[in-house]
């Protein structure tokens, strides 16, 4: 009997899959699992329902870091993917990659697709345009780091969760009287080097890296250990060892403390919404990123995270043609801002904003335009339109290092810079040499 | 030629799993390349001279060292405490020999789910009992205790294993020669250091090198879920960096000549083992 159900299902898999096969298939691989894993799914069967031609199929290929390594094993192979979702830092290696992705620009100039890259908010497309203006991949979800305020805290802590929390000294003084009130944790926060030195170097347009944070060439060095960025880390550190500010860990292990209502404070992802809205049963509100007052030129504008989809080469025209279709589809107003709204990333497109606000969404859920509205305050300058690094992830991973030691007390904000630019300056080297 | 024709299977996997991609991995370790296979230069010996002029490869060493010895010294030490108590059983030593089997049945990524869950500083059951004690309990941030946690979940699921060569070989130990003994005098802790732990070298010493090889290689899953090799590079053993460098930075060349490195650690501790230790085995 089981063995019948089993070869029933095998004979309608294999009816199915001729069935499909009259179609070009587009293949799309992608690291959102869960809740945006559906939605990413969802996103396919509305392009699939669009037209009869191109079957996109989504397959899901395990965290970024996985993604990224699937396709590239994948090319090694010859059996890479039509679309590739890659993370903001690994943009740096898809570039150096010529002969394995094909630019998004010339994809669509050549399937003749009609397409308009100033369509998309300027500092979400800078991420991933050359400095000549030519796009090289699609974004696709980006977000941007935001305060998230528990206002509960902030009444039991005598506080006015009105108050203005606009820079990090009136931050500094709430931390104080909710550290007095006996909060066992006033702050805390996710992502710790996209937050505290990416974004904080473009926020207060200082250098994260020389030429212009790698974007004008592989020659670059990290430049994150300047006066702002030092002065940041100092105080952060005095916060942690006066228990003000509590390290979680690297990526967003402190979001299941501040949903669970310990956590006063939290510097996180615009896109921790979803997350936040379903699980926090407090009072919460979302405000712009702090920055430190007296800085010449902060707030300037904050910077992306998230990611981009990379078209990779090797397929035959017609199927670039479907991958035209669908990244157009892709980017359309409508599916845009549905995007935006069920997930908390920003909309990549000036239009699916000014959709999402004539839907009335931001009426109804204040604060989810923040984001929104401190990435495109401002024109972003050459230290806030985002970063070109090489190994990037992988010096993401000693900036966390050295700023354990930090939080943990075993070295100064300054030494500990130094030793990660030192030691990131290395991995940058051996990029260098090996994508001469 | 019969000989031979037997021998063909095990040469052919040998050749095909251990000689194929080691060879690769040793001609991979000349060269820096690009992830995707594009372009490729040759550096000569420029990966080792790099990775040996890396303070933070080399205190690496120190850390699987630290590592290892601690995996393999509570593991067998546990190991030969539980199969001596298991072995002067009298009733129902069966029940008890499968449970001290079980753990070895769960894989390394989900024995290390299951300690990190314990130790969560927020929502872990021992981390909130120490907290009650007045003990802070962070190996977020603390180097030593993240260090004990994931050898503690390193060694919990090879203390059974151990228990088992353990136990089967105190069982082969003649009772005659133990009773005699106990009859001229001597009292347990005696009879256990001049007759029991002698006779029981040699399957010490098979679970030593078999141990020192696991605590090498196969703890990955453990760091990779507990602590990812943090906080700062605490719990960065050799094999974890292997995959940090090739599988997060992509920097295959540097990466392949890692494993070379550790290919020849493994080799000249064991040749070490043999030559040194094997020498005070009573077979």
């Amino acid at each position: 009997m089981q063995i019948k159900t089993f070869l029933g299902a095998m004979a309608s898999t294999a009816a199915l899959s001729t069935g499909a096969y009259a179609q070009t298939e587009i293949q799309w691989w992608h690291a959102h699992s869960g809740r945006l894993g559906e939605l990413v799914d969802e996103i396919a069967s509305g392009f699939n329902d669009t037209q009869s031609e191109y079957v996109v199929v989504p397959s899901h290929k395990g965290n970024y870091s996985e993604t990224l390594n699937a396709g590239i094993a994948a090319f090694r192979a010859g059996e890479q993917p039509h679309l590739l979702q890659v993370f903001e830092v690994g943009t740096a290696t898809m570039m150096a990659a010529q002969g394995a992705t094909k630019p998004v620009y010339a994809m669509m100039e050549e399937s003749g697709a009609e397409w308009d890259p100033d369509a998309y908010i300027g500092a979400v497309k800078g991420y991933y345009t050359t400095t000549d203006g030519e796009m090289l991949s699609m974004p696709f979800n980006s977000s941007t780091p935001v305060l998230w305020v528990n206002r509960d805290a902030f009444e039991a802590a005598g506080l006015d969760p009105d108050m203005d929390l606009s820079t990090w000294q009136q931050v500094g003084e709430a931390l104080d009287a909710l550290k007095q009130a006996g909060s066992t944790c006033p702050l805390t926060t996710a992502w710790q080097s996209w937050i505290h030195l990416e974004n904080l170097s473009a926020y207060h347009n200082v250098p994260f890296a020389t030429q212009e944070n790698g974007f004008a060439g592989l020659d670059t060095e990290l430049a994150l250990n300047g006066p702002v960025q030092v002065a940041h880390i100092e105080a952060m550190g005095q916060w942690a060892r006066d228990g003000k500010f509590i390290y979680n860990g690297r990526r967003n292990e402190g979001g299941a403390n501040f949903r669970a209502g310990e956590c006063a404070l939290f510097t996180e992802s615009s896109a921790g919404y979803a997350g936040i809205k379903s699980e926090a049963e407090f009072d919460f509100d979302v405000r712009p990123l702090p920055y430190w007052d007296g800085i010449d030129g902060a707030p300037q504008n904050t910077i992306i995270g998230g990611a981009s989809l990379w078209v990779m080469e090797g397929h035959d025209d017609a199927e670039y043609e479907g991958v035209a279709q669908f990244l157009n589809f892709l980017s359309s107003p409508e599916v845009q801002a549905k995007w935006h709204q069920d997930t908390g990333y920003l909309p990549v497109t000036v239009a699916a904003g000014e959709l999402t606000r004539e839907q009335g969404f931001y009426e109804a859920n204040p604060g989810t335009d923040i984001a929104v509205i401190q990435m495109t305050a401002n024109e972003p300058t050459a230290n806030s339109k985002g970063l070109r690094l090489g190994s990037f992830d992988q010096i993401r991973g000693i900036i966390d290092e050295e700023l354990e030691a930090v939080w943990a007390g075993d070295k100064d904000a300054q030494t500990a810079l130094d030793s990660a630019v030192e030691r990131g300056n290395q991995l940058l080297r051996r990029f260098q040499q090996a994508n001469q | 030629m019969l000989p031979i024709l037997l021998l063909l299977p095990q040469i052919v996997i040998t050749a095909v799993f251990f000689f194929y991609p080691a060879g690769q991995a040793v001609w991979q370790s000349l060269f820096i390349p690009d992830p995707f296979g594009l372009k490729s230069q040759f550096v000569g010996l420029g990966n080792f001279e790099y990775l040996l002029g890396d303070p933070y490869y080399r205190a690496s060493f120190v850390t699987t060292a630290i590592f290892s010895g601690l995996v393999t010294l509570v593991s067998m030490g546990m190991a030969l405490y539980l199969a001596l108590l298991a072995d002067r059983l009298i009733k129902g030593a069966g029940t008890y020999r499968t449970l001290l089997i079980w753990p070895y049945a769960v894989a390394p990524a989900v024995a290390g789910v299951l300690w990190l869950f314990m130790f969560n500083t927020r929502v872990g059951v021992v981390s909130w009992y120490l907290g009650l004690l007045g003990y802070d309990w962070n190996h977020v941030l603390n180097e030593g205790e993240a260090m004990g946690l994931v050898v503690a979940a390193s060694s919990w699921g090879r203390v059974s294993y151990n228990f088992l060569f353990f136990l089967a070989g105190l069982q082969a130990i003649p009772r005659s020669v133990i009773e005699a003994a106990a009859i001229d005098g001597a009292h347990f802790w005696t009879r256990f250091r001049t007759i029991v732990f002698p006779l029981l070298s040699p399957t010490t010493f098979f679970l030593l090198v078999v141990n020192v090889v696991y605590a090498f290689f196969e703890t990955f899953g453990v760091i990779h879920t507990i602590t990812s090799g943090g906080p700062q590079q605490a719990t960065t053993i050799l094999v974890y960096k292997v995959y940090k460098d090739g599988f997060v930075g992509q920097d295959l060349g540097g990466s392949a000549a890692q494993s070379v490195i550790l290919l020849f650690v493994v080799g000249l501790l064991t040749i070490v083992q043999f030559k040194f230790i094997e020498r005070r085995v009573h077979y």
